[in-house]
């Protein structure tokens, strides 16, 4: 009791998050101070020291130097494990490489504002509790606040329409998927007596089979964290929100809270609901179907490239959830798939965004996909670059893509499931076919216009690393994996 | 049925009738004053539950703060025009149906699964710890960290509003 | 005989609630009509005019005779207006401001309920009374009352923000909430708050006078601009409860002042021995008013009224003589004593108005916001960080210990 209620090593544990918040708030107060708008990257830089020493952080908590790992810290509330580093490391480099890819692009739409990337980190801070919590409140308000950022930033071009709309639907949405997921929640805390995960995972342990309510517990905080990752039937603010936010804000929500939604759903499932295994087995499946088919089969039609990249996020989240099918029978592999799966969707898709984002001008809004036609006449280079990105969504080896896949099939096989697995090929086939589509106007077609792209050096630090990162993956995938399986290592040590 | 149980049913009653009325009217500021009256009623079950300082927050923040606020806005929406519009959208049957059918659901499932809720007795007597005292210690050592990351949510909410409402930035 | 009462009291506490109950109501309501009075007075001196002469001696059943006026007056409802809105609304204003009284402890063994969360059952309770305000603005469907309304909640949000925390600095110092314990903490302090948490006092004080939409802060009342504010429409009894309402709030804040930072119903000087004689002012400020009106009335022209101000005197006088009794005498320090801080302090209120010029829009919303808000926060935390760091070093009064070195 009293001052002695919290270790010095609890304080530790947080550090990265803290750093981030503190540069978050160090931004708002520099951003006063800054008259002249080219000195506005001076916020971003500042963010991206701020990241990096959050990242340097991580690395000594991964080896183990600072703390005791797994480290249970905040009465229990917190833990440090190989699973909640792996995601904070994630979202801190997706993080970072979004504010890589953030500057031209705010400059152009004349919205280079400090908050900007003042929210970008307070979200991280959120998606990192996210990864790292294992208490019900501890998860929902870091995941709020991840939200909340979200909401604002999708809205952030206020003279926009579009932006307006979107931020407008993606909050009513968002909020109502709260309110179900915390009505989960509430239900779980009443049949345990406690907001713990390990707690719930016991008390649930002790309720009969087919119990009611514990069913219903665990429905309604799927439907919240389906909405959260995007899932049919789920999945509508997703095109829309898309759309309209800002393309590096898409960029954003499209990886790191998909990562740091997946890691709050593992924690949940793997660690606290992890006795009605059987129940959201049949939920998931049920789902993942869906959403491949839906993901995959809208994309086809889509013209807006923005939009088209929403469903094709839908189709990524339906083969992430597969894993989780395989993981439900107690395969490791499911989740070791989930996680190098978003390790490399993360990078892909923020590399094709890196190219989209180019697209926007001068005047050009730049978001359909007629935009990038011819684009191999004009910059072969980015045009390689972008059919690179393409092919590893689309799954071809020897990308970092086809890894992923190839995981979640595997897993799927090893389980069994093997209608689920040739459901999935399949749709794989389907994939190919509309991301072939851009390929198609970047190659065939004739450019529309002359105006120069909009490059910068952040831009290409941003092409760079997720380069790498997406052939390394693909063509040397051995130290990910073992880093994947170490991260979902907690979960299957009991 | 003793007092406390009178007490319960005419809060519950209240509470639940007051939040249809704030849905159906087609005032929106009689809407809001059957708002208040909802969370007025909740906050009489706090009351009931030996949770004063859960009752007294209520009151403070949501009667008397945020749905001020709430009238402020709704008087200057003019109010003659959200008359004249539709009130309920088009599949507002639909809707109905559905939410009828979730209710009867859940209202179902706990029915049969009640006597699995770990729930705290309420005592006779009045705790020996104050209310405040023990939810002081709860949101302070329990559920410290939540309360910090709470910080930094409520300072992205204030960001958020002055991002989206200040007229022009710069 | 009265010990019967008493005994009876003490085995049926529900009725005895009652009885406190009604005590309070009715010496409330009077002490507001007179409030009114004295208000009228003081400004009239302050202004070198008499104030109302007419009704009674020195004018004194002028309340009296206002009140049968405004109950006898047509209550009006405008057309257009929202009806039940528009009649519910002053009844929640009145409400509001009674209900707080609840836990005002009046004296040391005289208060009607004591909770453990009485600070934040005030703070909740006066909080509706703005809905008084807003309601019946709104609702009398014109535009003088609407933007007075909007005004009077614009100003009452802001400002109640500062005086929350304001207040919340002297739950730091007295680690309670209820009333009753805060005071007894001054009391064993041996020190007011006003000495241990100055600024708080002031921002409450100042932010005391916004919430009850007094000068300078009159602005939904403004009458150049607004007529009457929110209350334009309103007449007769209707009007008469949003007066009531008006005048209780400024004793109840005027409660809250002295409870929190003036030792609510402790002798000035509690501790010190050497002034003990002051347990005896009770009968010499009864004695003191007996000269007072006796001195006043003396040469009164009119034959009737000399004659009630020389009976006046008398019935001082015995009065003083029942209070020297020490049982008797015990019994009423406590009232005697909250009695005259708060007169003090709606004295002041009214010389407040007599003083300053009202405030503009703008320059309220800024002294709120960019001055009391910030102060009051700094106020916190420098209290919090002191009080930190007295007591993890061992005091047991970290207040004491604040103002000891």
């Amino acid at each position: 009791m009293g001052t002695t209620f919290f270790q010095r090593a609890d304080y530790v544990a947080i550090t990265p998050e803290v750093v981030l918040a503190l540069f978050g708030l160090g931004i708002l107060l520099i951003d006063f101070l800054i008259e002249e708008k080219r000195d506005k990257y001076l916020n971003a830089v500042t963010a991206l020291i701020g990241l990096a020493m959050a990242f340097v952080q991580l690395l000594r908590f991964w080896r183990g130097t600072l703390l005791p790992m797994p480290y249970s810290g905040f009465g229990g509330t917190l833990v440090l494990d190989s699973f909640a580093i792996y995601f904070q490391s994630l979202i801190v480099v997706a993080t970072a490489v979004v504010v890589l890819i953030s500057a031209k692009y705010l400059e152009i739409e004349e919205a280079h504002f400090g908050e900007y990337y003042a929210l970008l980190l307070f979200s991280a801070v959120g998606m990192m509790f996210m990864a790292s919590g294992r208490d019900l409140i501890v998860l929902f308000i870091a995941l709020e606040l991840m939200a909340l950022c979200e909401y604002v930033l999708t809205g952030f071009l206020r003279g926009d329409r579009r932006s307006n709309e979107a931020a407008m639907k993606f909050f009513l949405l968002g909020a109502f998927s709260s309110g179900l997921l915390l009505y989960g929640m509430s239900l779980l805390y009443g049949l345990s007596g406690s907001t713990n995960l390990a707690v719930i995972a016991e008390r649930l342990a002790d309720r009969p089979a087919g119990d009611p309510l514990s069913w219903m517990a665990m429905t309604t905080l799927l439907a919240g964290l389906f909405f959260k990752v995007a899932a049919v039937p789920f999945h509508q603010w997703t095109p829309d929100a898309y759309e309209g936010a800002p393309t590096s804000i898409t960029a954003f929500i499209s990886v790191a809270p998909k990562a740091a939604s997946f890691a709050i759903l593992l924690r949940i499932l793997m660690a606290g609901l992890w006795p009605m295994r059987e129940d959201w087995k049949l939920l998931t499946i049920g789902v993942a179907v869906a959403t491949m088919t839906l993901g995959n089969l809208a994309a086809i039609t889509q013209t807006n490239i923005k939009r088209f990249f929403g469903y094709s996020t839908i189709s990524h989240v339906g083969y992430l959830l597969l894993g989780l099918i395989a993981a439900a029978d107690g395969n490791p592999e499911g989740l070791t798939a989930i996680a190098i799966y978003l390790l490399v969707y993360t990078f892909m898709n923020l590399g094709a965004f890196a190219v989209i984002i180019m697209m926007r001008r001068q005047n050009l809004i730049g978001d359909e996909i007629d935009d990038l036609s011819g684009l191999m006449t004009r910059a072969p280079g980015l045009a390689i670059l972008m059919l690179i990105f393409l092919l590893s969504l689309a799954g071809i080896p020897p990308t970092a893509g086809f890894i992923g896949k190839y995981f979640i099939f595997l897993s799927l096989i090893q389980t069994q499931h093997y209608v689920l697995a040739v459901v999935a090929v399949l749709y794989a086939v389907v994939a190919l076919y509309y991301y072939f589509r851009i390929v198609v106007a970047m190659f065939m077609k004739n450019p529309l216009d002359s105006v120069p792209l909009a490059t910068s050096t952040g831009l290409s630090v941003a092409l760079g690393v997720t380069l790498t990162l997406t052939l390394v993956v693909g063509v040397y995938p051995q130290p990910f994996i073992l880093f994947a399986r170490e991260a979902v290592r907690p979960f299957f040590s009991f | 049925m003793t007092l406390l149980q009178i007490a319960f049913f005419f809060l519950s009653a209240l509470a639940l009738a007051s939040a249809i009325l704030v849905i159906t009217r087609r005032n929106a500021v009689h809407s809001v004053i059957w708002l208040i009256v909802t969370l007025f009623s909740v906050g009489g079950i706090f009351l009931l539950l030996h949770a004063e300082f859960l009752f007294a927050v209520q009151v403070i923040l949501y009667v008397g703060g945020i749905m001020v606020l709430f009238l402020f806005v709704v008087m200057l929406v003019n109010l003659d025009v959200a008359v004249k519009q539709a009130q309920f959208s088009r599949q507002w049957q639909l809707a109905l149906a559905t939410a009828i059918i979730l209710m009867a659901e859940l209202a179902y499932g706990i029915y049969r699964g009640h006597q699995g809720f770990t729930l705290a007795q309420t005592s006779a007597v009045p705790p020996t710890i104050g209310n405040t005292q023990a939810v002081a210690l709860a949101l302070y050592q329990d559920y410290m960290l939540p309360v910090e990351i709470a910080s930094v949510l409520l300072l992205v909410a204030m960001v958020g509003a002055v991002v989206m409402a200040k007229r022009k930035l710069e | 005989m009265a010990e019967h009462a008493l005994q009876f009291l003490q085995a049926n506490p529900l009725t005895y609630a009652v009885v406190k109950i009604l005590i309070v109501f009715a010496v409330l309501s009077g002490l507001v009509a007179y409030l009114v009075y004295m208000e009228r007075k003081v400004l009239a001196f302050m202004q070198a005019r008499l104030g109302p002469m007419r009704v009674g001696p020195w004018g004194l059943l002028q309340p009296v005779a206002d009140g049968i006026k405004l109950l006898l007056k047509e209550d009006i409802i405008p057309e257009g207006a929202d009806r039940w809105v528009f009649l519910i609304a002053p009844a929640i204003s009145v409400a509001a401001a009674f209900t707080c009284f609840a836990v005002v402890p009046f004296a040391g063994n005289f208060f009607v309920t004591d909770v453990n969360i009485g600070l934040l059952f005030i703070l909740a309770v006066s909080s509706l009374g703005i809905y008084g305000i807003i309601l019946g603005g709104w609702a009398s469907n014109s535009h003088y009352p609407l933007l007075g309304a909007l005004r009077s909640s614009a100003q009452l949000v802001s400002y109640e923000v500062a005086a929350g925390m304001a207040i919340v600095g002297v739950l730091l110092v007295s680690n309670s909430l209820s009333m009753v314990e805060i005071v007894k903490r001054q009391q064993e302090m041996g020190l007011w708050n006003v000495l241990v948490q100055p600024v708080a006092c002031i921002i409450y004080v100042i932010a005391a006078v916004a919430e009850t939409n007094r000068n300078p802060f009159d602005l939904p009342e403004a009458e150049s601009e607004l007529t009457a504010g929110f209350h334009t429409e309103y007449s007769g009894f209707r009007f008469a409860l949003y007066f009531l309402a008006e005048y209780t709030n400024m004793v109840l804040v005027s409660c809250i002042a002295v409870t929190l930072f003036f030792g609510g119903w402790l002798r000035p000087f509690q501790s010190v021995r050497a002034l003990d004689f002051l347990n005896y002012m009770p009968p010499v400020g009864l004695l003191g008013g007996a000269v007072f009106v006796f001195l006043l009335g003396r040469h009164n022209r009119v034959p009737m009224e000399r004659v009630f101000f020389i009976g006046l005197a008398v019935v001082l006088v015995l009065l003083a003589g029942l209070v020297a009794i020490p049982v008797v005498l015990n019994a009423v320090q406590g009232i005697f004593w909250f009695t005259v801080k708060v007169l003090a302090f709606l004295y002041a209120f009214i010389w407040y108005r007599a003083t300053f010029p009202r405030y503009r829009y703008d320059q309220l919303m800024n002294v709120g916001w960019r001055v009391m808000i910030p102060l009051a926060l700094a106020n916190l935390i420098v209290t919090a960080v002191l009080r930190y760091f007295l007591s993890s070093h061992g005091s047991a009064s970290p207040a004491a210990r604040l103002i000891g070195f």
